[in-house]
């Protein structure tokens, strides 16, 4: 029994290295750049750690990757704190089922699911040109909770709908209206399912690149746009650019060595719930 | 087309949610004014956001298509002038087969790696857990990121690969190696869905298949794969749909060359809006892309008896 297991654990073990080197030697190759200038990058060996500076990312700091990572930031808490907050109160009413439309909102709001962002792209672009939102963080923020209120309402209504709904009536008879249910039962019992869409939706807002593409031009440039940017102005530096790359990665990088377990559950459970 | 596709879904997504509405006992009945306030203020602010910037942007998609309009100025009614414009735009033809290509490369050298690390991360163990830690991190990168980091390592220049092919503005090959990069940062995403479906499976089955006296491979043919049937499925959608609209990297690294190489569906409708300004044909192209990503999800959800199984969780839920 031992022997037959045996030669597939260690091809199982030997194709995870192989994977696991194809992941982690661009990613040591991108580290080891940003610790280069533009001279030493081209002499030294790209794999060896030596020749070591921190110039770069004083460099990219000063090509206004501050601006950028700020934009970033607002946007990002923004958008989480909009999306959780408005998509956990509509998950409460739709459990509550009190009235027909309360459902019917909910089959439309399950259709978002199926609508690719980049079939709305043209006409967004013209209704926030239309509507004197375009190149400002009012359309990202607007835009890009729109967008995430599908998936959070599933995933929150499918949450809710398991609290029991005999502390629900309990708090209501004892004289509780319908806003301390949620305040005081609702909202905290659902600490699970918020931690888990804040990081499922901050990451895709964090990352997201072609609706800011589209929807500002210069004066609300969030980090992605600025790493292109970037591009356009360092292409022959390459440290330079892998110094924004880094930087603009390490917030989540850092969410993710402190949250783990969290974070690889709320990336895996949020379809397969 | 659209309205069919936004029917029958629209009839499937209530049917899902029908058990929702069957009464459980020991619900209040406090319905009229106050219910109904309540009902406004929680559904409606995000039902707002998602009609006003998703919902109406879709069918202003659809109108646009039958319009010329260059921006500025007002657009006129062109009636079906676009669409047939798409039928014999050899452009068009080319940047559909493309997208097709990307797809069925992406989902094919996708799949079967994720299911691999996929069911290697579920079991215990430290080193496993190690594993699945730095998988993970290509995730964490944003898509711009991804794109410069390996348009450097593959630069054959400067990059520290030197002397190889040019890969990336050679026509012939540009279109695969923007598949591996786009299969290198969307794999630990599906490597996740795997694992999780994986733990999901009861031990149960591999004991009795054990005592059957079947060999790991056939426990993998006769109990993984088909338990991991609805997250093959789910992964799928996600993967293809993805593949379809694809557009962040393709952008980024080649912007649809070199030639017009690599040039998808997506690039081609945003090219015609930057910089051509040709919005009502863009718009053909939008609608074009929602309806084909309508289609393959829903076909993908119907084949698979997908829709049933998820009704059935929630009555036991």
């Amino acid at each position: 029994m031992l022997s037959r297991l045996r030669p597939g654990r260690t091809i199982s073990v030997v194709f995870a290295t192989v994977w696991l080197l194809i992941v982690a030697i661009p990613i040591y190759y991108m580290i080891l750049a940003t610790f280069r200038n533009q001279n030493t990058y081209l002499t030294s060996n790209a794999w060896i750690p030596n020749n070591l500076t921190f110039s770069s990312y004083g460099q990219v700091w000063d090509a206004h990757l501050g601006t950028y990572f700020l934009n970033s930031v607002i946007l990002t808490a923004a958008c989480i704190v909009l999306s959780v907050t408005l998509c956990l109160g509509a998950a409460y009413r739709i459990v509550r089922r009190q009235s027909r439309w309360v459902g019917v909102s909910f089959s439309v709001m399950l259709f978002g699911l199926a609508i690719p962002i980049q079939a709305i792209i043209v006409p967004l672009y013209v209704m926030l040109v239309k509507m004197h939102l375009y190149d400002t963080m009012y359309a990202l923020i607007l835009v890009l909770t729109a967008a995430a209120v599908p998936v959070s309402v599933l995933i929150m209504v499918s949450f809710v709908r398991d609290i029991p709904r005999e502390l629900i009536s309990a708090m209501l008879i004892d004289g509780g209206t319908e806003w301390t249910v949620f305040r005081r039962l609702i909202w905290p019992l659902s600490r699970p399912v918020i931690s888990t869409l804040a990081i499922y939706n901050g990451l895709n807002v964090w990352n997201n690149f072609l609706l800011p593409l589209v929807l500002t031009i210069n004066h609300a440039t969030v980090l992605p746009l600025g790493l292109n940017t970037l591009k356009g102005q360092y292409s022959e530096n390459v440290p330079v650019m892998m110094a924004g790359v880094l930087l603009s990665t390490l917030p989540l990088v850092i969410l993710f060595i402190f949250m783990r377990r969290q974070v690889m559950s709320s990336l895996g459970g949020i379809v397969t719930r | 087309m659209t309205a069919s596709a936004s029917t029958s879904s629209a009839q499937r997504t209530s049917s899902a949610a029908a058990p929702l509405r069957k009464p459980r006992g020991g619900g209040p009945a406090r319905r009229g004014k106050v219910g109904g306030l309540a009902d406004w203020i929680g559904v409606g602010p995000p039902l707002l956001l998602f009609c006003l910037f998703i919902v109406v942007p879709m069918i202003v998609a659809v109108v646009l298509s039958f319009m010329n309009w260059n921006g500025t100025g007002n657009p006129s009614w062109a009636g079906f002038a676009n669409w047939t414009t798409f039928f014999h735009d050899p452009q068009a033809h080319q940047s559909l087969w493309i997208t097709v290509k990307l797809v069925v490369f992406s989902y094919a050298v996708q799949t079967p790696i994720s299911i691999a690390l996929g069911l290697f991360t579920a079991g215990k163990g430290r080193l496993k857990s190690i594993y699945a830690a730095i998988y993970i991190l290509p995730l964490l990168i944003s898509t711009v990121g991804v794109a410069l980091m390996w348009e450097s390592l593959l630069d054959p220049l400067l990059g520290p690969f030197q002397g190889h092919q040019a890969w990336l503005s050679n026509p012939g090959d540009a279109l695969y190696a923007l598949t591996l990069i786009i299969a290198w940062q969307f794999i630990p995403f599906h490597t996740l869905l795997y694992a999780v479906g994986r733990r999901q499976i009861p031990a149960v089955l591999y004991e009795a298949a054990r005592i059957d006296g079947a060999t790991p491979v056939q426990m993998f043919f006769r109990v993984t794969l088909p338990q991991l049937r609805y997250t093959i499925v789910t992964s799928g959608i996600l993967m293809v749909v993805g593949a379809l609209t694809y557009f962040d990297i393709i952008y980024v690294m080649t912007g649809g060359g070199p030639g017009t190489s690599t040039r998808t569906l997506s690039l081609d409708m945003y090219l015609a809006v930057f910089p051509a300004s040709e919005f009502g044909y863009a718009s053909v192209l939008a609608v074009i892309l929602g309806v084909i990503g309508i289609a393959i999800a829903l076909v993908m959800v119907r084949s698979s008896g997908f829709g049933k199984m998820r009704s059935q969780q929630e009555g036991v839920a």
